[in-house]
């Protein structure tokens, strides 16, 4: 190391926490903006827009959101999203820790062609899919429900397969193989030994599930037509729409309400988060 | 016996992998078939689909404006908002890849617009945001500027507002940053600053080397993602002013869910397919130019 002298160094380190402390603030303004603005009066809202201290506290905005748009409490859309992302998640974890094991632990014929076609979906575009998918659901008459969005993911999803795949493979072959000798089926080997193994990689993807789900927005536009099925999401947007008359207090109120469960989850789970991106280096 | 063992395997692989094969082959591999036929079709749903041979093709690249604005606007878009994702996700990575105390913290600060950046709630936001009486003018005029300025409705700045949400979500490409720079070994570093190298000679000729297949991992990723976003594009701009930002994945499902074109949509949806396999294919080929892998040159 270059020598250098005390007072240099203290400078850096000042530059350093005051660089990061600004730029950290800048990152997080718009976030802590919302939420200043979701207990602003009315009137206050346009007059000092970039204020992060409202004069007056008031909830009125969250008392008015809740009551709902066009006749529809908001808590309906929070349980439409609190259910799918609940139900989405479960099924796409387990069904991916099931094909997990198959890719990881038994050796069968074409099993690398498949496990390279897995990794190949993760780079199709999703649009190749959906008119198809669209068209057969429709024939079935699943169009205006959750199926569509809930059923697919009964069949496992290529990014958590391949995570937990990368997982079980650092697990050593012996604990279960020792149970196969002991007569156990691969079923019980699973269910048994090697779930509860995978325990840490089944709750980073699913905080990454959960993440996922209650964001998603393509999908359940496509799908679900009627007001009353509507996610989160979708109520937010089509409520905040442009052309017509917007209480923006309340849409205000009823965004930052529908993130307080991600930061719930971020602030919870920062450490599952964190190691899942790192580990398996793709975007989360 | 090593062959009742044997095909029993067969079996058990083809049982525990079997409800993601049946995914892929009813729910991917089919649909993209079928996407292909319909792109040579005409198809509003409610009739059956009717042969077009080439028209979509002919139409979409001949005779739609639209089509190429909104191809041109994407590539802008992501050739802006990819690179400058992952710089700013490189550049913060190395300022926090030191031991200093609260550095942790400052870390979930960064990360924080990551974890809400997808959802509409943050999309609702940033309209508000860069509206005609919205953050960013109050803030211009609280500086003593004119903040009068319609960004959203500017075709000169609308883009760059969607560009802004990109980078601003660079946590993730951060986190993978630091994660890559924490394997470096020190020992390079120091057998460097023996050597007489400064910070910069240090960046090129370690950091970035070490690094590079980490970005190319994540160029390739990212840039996909790019070329097929939609959410912010519907709700924060809904593809104006002038079709400035009415992005390929927008245009798309307006043909398909707005119009009922589907045979269109799938057409476009196949060149879509083509071009990122195209560009995945370009950057895959670069990377033996630019990619250093450390077991290669042992």
């Amino acid at each position: 190391m270059r020598a250098e002298s005390r007072s240099a160094r203290l400078a850096r380190e000042a530059c350093f926490y005051l660089a990061a402390s600004l730029s950290s603030l800048a990152m997080i303004y718009p976030i802590l903006w919302l939420a200043a603005s979701s207990l602003k009066a009315p009137d206050e809202l346009w007059r000092k827009v970039y204020s992060l201290v409202p004069e007056r506290l008031t909830w009125a905005n969250y008392t008015k959101g809740w009551s709902g748009f066009g006749g529809i409490r908001f808590e309906v859309f929070y349980r439409n999203s609190a259910i799918y992302a609940g139900l989405g998640t479960l099924f796409a974890v387990v069904s991916s820790a099931f094909v997990a094991y198959g890719f990881a632990r038994i050796e069968f014929r074409g099993k690398g062609f498949w496990f390279a076609c897995m990794l190949l979906t993760l780079m199709i575009p999703p649009q190749i899919q959906i008119i198809p998918q669209y068209v057969m659901f429709a024939k079935i008459g699943w169009v205006n429900s959750y199926l569509p969005l809930i059923v697919p993911k009964l069949f496992g999803q290529a990014f958590f397969v391949f995570m937990f795949v990368q997982f079980l493979r650092g697990i050593p072959r012996e604990l279960d193989e020792a149970a196969a000798i002991d007569g156990a089926g691969r079923l019980t080997v699973f269910a048994r030994i090697l779930l509860p193994l995978l325990k840490p990689a089944l709750f980073t993807g699913s905080i990454f599930s959960l993440y996922w789900t209650w964001n998603e927005f393509m999908t359940p536009l496509i799908y679900l037509n009627s007001p009353r099925r509507y996610t989160l999401s979708m109520a937010l947007r089509s409520f905040s729409d442009p052309s017509g008359l917007t209480d923006w207090g309340a849409i205000f109120a009823m965004s930052f309400l529908s993130l307080v469960p991600i930061f719930a989850l971020f602030v919870a789970f920062q450490r599952y988060l964190v190691q899942g991106i790192a580990t398996t280096g793709l975007k989360g | 016996m090593a062959n009742v063992r044997r095909r029993k395997d067969e079996a058990a692989g083809y049982l525990f992998i079997g409800p993601w094969l049946f995914g892929f082959l009813v729910l991917t591999l089919l649909p993209i078939l079928a996407s292909l036929w319909l792109s040579f079709t005409d198809y509003d749903i409610l009739s059956p689909p009717r042969w077009a041979g080439l028209k979509n093709f002919g139409t979409m690249f001949l005779a739609d404006p639209r089509y190429w604005r909104s191809a041109a606007a994407t590539l802008y878009y992501a050739a802006c908002a990819v690179p400058l994702r992952l710089g700013v996700a490189l550049g913060v990575a190395m300022l926090l890849n030191k031991n200093r105390r609260g550095v942790a913290a400052f870390r979930a600060l960064y990360y924080a617009p990551s974890v809400v950046g997808d959802s509409i709630a943050v999309a609702v936001m940033w309209r508000q945001i860069f509206g005609g009486e919205g953050l960013l003018n109050s803030l211009l005029r609280l500086a003593g500027l004119p903040g009068k300025r319609l960004w959203l409705a500017d075709p000169r700045f609308a883009i760059w507002t969607l560009i802004l949400l990109a980078a601003w979500q660079f946590g993730s490409a951060m986190l993978i940053f630091l994660a890559g720079l924490k394997q470096i070994p020190g020992e390079l570093y120091e057998s460097a600053s023996i050597d007489g190298a400064g910070p910069a000679r240090k960046f090129l000729r370690i950091t970035l080397p070490m690094l590079t297949p980490i970005i190319f991992f994540n160029l390739v990723m990212q840039m996909i993602n790019g070329l097929i976003v939609f959410t912010p594009a519907l709700v924060i701009t809904d593809g104006k002013p002038l079709d400035t930002t009415n992005f390929y994945a927008l245009y798309l499902y307006r043909r398909a869910f707005e119009t009922f074109q589907m045979g269109y949509g799938s057409a476009m949806a196949w060149v879509l397919m083509a071009a990122v396999a195209l560009l995945s294919a370009l950057v895959f080929k670069s990377s033996s130019r630019w990619v250093f892998y450390e077991s290669e040159s042992a």
